[in-house]
């Protein structure tokens, strides 16, 4: 047993170079002078350096802001996510609880950011053993057997995913349109298409494999995914917050189906 | 032209309007127990809590353990995780919904955890009361081949990595639960706590206990998740308000505890 060695190491002594803040003086950023070196970054720039390390290029940074305009922010209020938003607007909560459950919230297995991981995962998993010398149908196919979906592909409600046409066009003109992991994501998708699988990309397989081609890591790319879906939130927060309280979708009492026991004495 | 409504299907509850209002409940069901014209008064507050997860009345003895692990998880201390952060609200002056959501965010992690305590369930239901399964499965975890938002655990579930023997209110709360449930798990990790403490090179913690006591309960795996995020949030509560009152100037900064490096770090 180690025993309590690395508290004892760590009692009130915690090294980092991720940053400090130097009181009435200066901060430093991983390792830049904030004010100084990172003066000039754009918000995403400072989110993708904390969380990378790295200071993204203006291509990068015009990509990743249009990932988040372009496929992140739906302000609809049935959505999961931003009916938390809404139903805390309705209720007049505030709206950094608002924001901060419905991303939470976000962090969903059948969208969100579960998915992302897994594309992102995925592609570079598949990506790693095609260097290899494995068969791309093959692993699609043992993908499928192990796990009955791949994350990317396959849509509820509607086959085409209409994010992917403008994200494209945006990839086109950045020229980021023919890096290794995009042309897989759409090789991939000519794979489920055939058979019975039938399955359209949607847009989390064509975002996750524009962010391998920059480099990032799957946990990168997760951290990067985090905040995304905010922009929609606050209108629907707000919308909620114009009208009565309590208005938002109310419920009858009759419209809980209950189909449990019968009715019985303590 | 009239749509069928959508509506909330539910085995727990069922509501009979107020005859001048749909919107408001005359008379609450749950599980077929009328809530407050019969229930309230008779029943504790721990026999309604396991009838809203399993919809049945609890026996006794499943009762009496109920109580004895919530009594014993409610106030995990000030010195712990996810206590401290509902504290970093409290001092800050911040909401108290904001207070047990940092509880809840950091409760919900891997070291002393709920998700710990998904996994420590998981390795009972695979290894139940075996102790050679039981010591193949510590030594060899199961490893997710697929990135996930949850990261891989660093330590045996339910032990504690940092301890050097098995704490105190740890053995008596074990001791306690046990008693309980003569033939259940609880019973067995008592007489078969030093061979796990064993292989697993760390002593049995509080999320090992919580563990089994819910396999014990007869609680899926995600009601044990639930539950242990649930009942941990008192202490976090009163914390919180204790150093609201307090204020920012008396709870630690850590003031001299930052070194700033400029070595890179993994």
């Amino acid at each position: 047993m180690q025993g309590p060695k690395y508290l004892f190491e760590n009692e009130d002594h915690w090294v980092t170079n991720i940053g400090a803040w130097f009181p009435g003086e200066r901060v430093i950023f991983r390792g830049k002078d904030l004010f100084h070196e990172l003066k000039d970054l754009p918000w995403m720039g400072l989110l993708l350096y904390g969380i990378t390390g790295k200071i993204p290029s203006d291509k990068q940074l015009r990509l990743f802001e249009g990932i988040w305009t372009l496929c992140t922010s739906y302000p609809d209020p049935r959505l999961w996510n931003n009916r938390v938003a809404a139903l805390a607007g309705t209720v007049r909560s505030t709206a950094a609880l608002a924001i901060g459950a419905a991303n939470a919230v976000s962090e969903a297995s059948i969208y969100g950011r579960r998915p992302d991981i897994r594309a992102i995962d995925f592609l570079l998993r598949t990506k790693c053993q095609l260097d290899k010398g494995a068969d791309i149908e093959e692993l699609v196919s043992k993908e499928l057997k192990k796990y009955k979906f791949i994350p990317g592909y396959g849509r509820p409600i509607t086959r085409k995913d209409e994010r992917i046409e403008p994200l494209m066009a945006l990839a086109g003109e950045l020229g980021f349109n023919q890096g290794p992991h995009l042309k897989l994501a759409f090789a991939i998708e000519e794979i489920l298409l055939k058979g019975r699988w039938r399955l359209y990309m949607n847009i989390a397989a064509v975002t996750a494999a524009l962010a391998a081609d920059q480099g990032l890591s799957r946990h990168e790319y997760y951290h990067y995914a985090v905040l995304s879906f905010s922009a929609g939130m606050f209108p629907c927060y707000l919308d909620a917050l114009k009208k009565p309280e309590g208005a938002f979708f109310p419920l009858r009492c009759d419209r809980i189906k209950y189909e449990g026991k019968p009715r019985c004495a303590w | 032209m009239s749509k069928e409504r959508e509506v909330i299907h539910s085995r727990i509850w069922e509501e009979i309007a107020e005859p001048d209002n749909p919107f408001a409940a005359a008379t609450c069901y749950c599980s077929g127990y009328d809530v407050y014209g019969d229930l309230l008064g008779k029943v504790s507050w721990i026999e309604y809590l396991y009838l809203l997860l399993k919809q049945e009345r609890p026996a006794p003895g499943k009762a009496k353990l109920l109580e004895g692990l919530a009594v014993a998880v409610a106030n995990p201390g000030p010195r712990e995780h996810s206590v401290r952060a509902a504290m970093c609200a409290g001092v800050g002056g911040s909401t108290s919904a904001s207070s047990l959501m940092a509880a809840l965010a950091v409760g919900a992690g891997q070291l002393n955890g709920a998700h710990e305590v998904v996994v420590a369930m998981t390795y009972w239901q695979d290894c139940g009361k075996n102790l050679m399964a039981w010591q193949k499965r510590l030594k060899h975890p199961l490893q997710e081949e697929r990135a996930d938002i949850w990261l891989p655990l660093e330590h045996p579930p339910g032990f504690d990595p940092h301890g050097a023997s098995c704490a105190t209110p740890v053995r008596q709360t074990l001791a306690l639960l046990a008693k309980y449930h003569s033939e259940g798990v609880l019973t067995w990790l008592q007489q078969h706590r030093l061979e796990l403490e064993a292989v697993a090179n760390c002593p049995l913690a509080m999320s090992g206990v919580a563990a089994a006591a819910m396999i014990d309960l007869d609680f899926s795996v995600q009601q044990g998740e639930m539950l242990y995020l649930l009942l941990r949030l008192p202490g976090a509560a009163a914390h919180a308000l204790e150093q609201q009152e307090y204020g920012w100037r008396r709870y630690p900064f850590f003031a001299h505890g930052l070194k700033l490096s400029t070595e890179p770090q993994l």
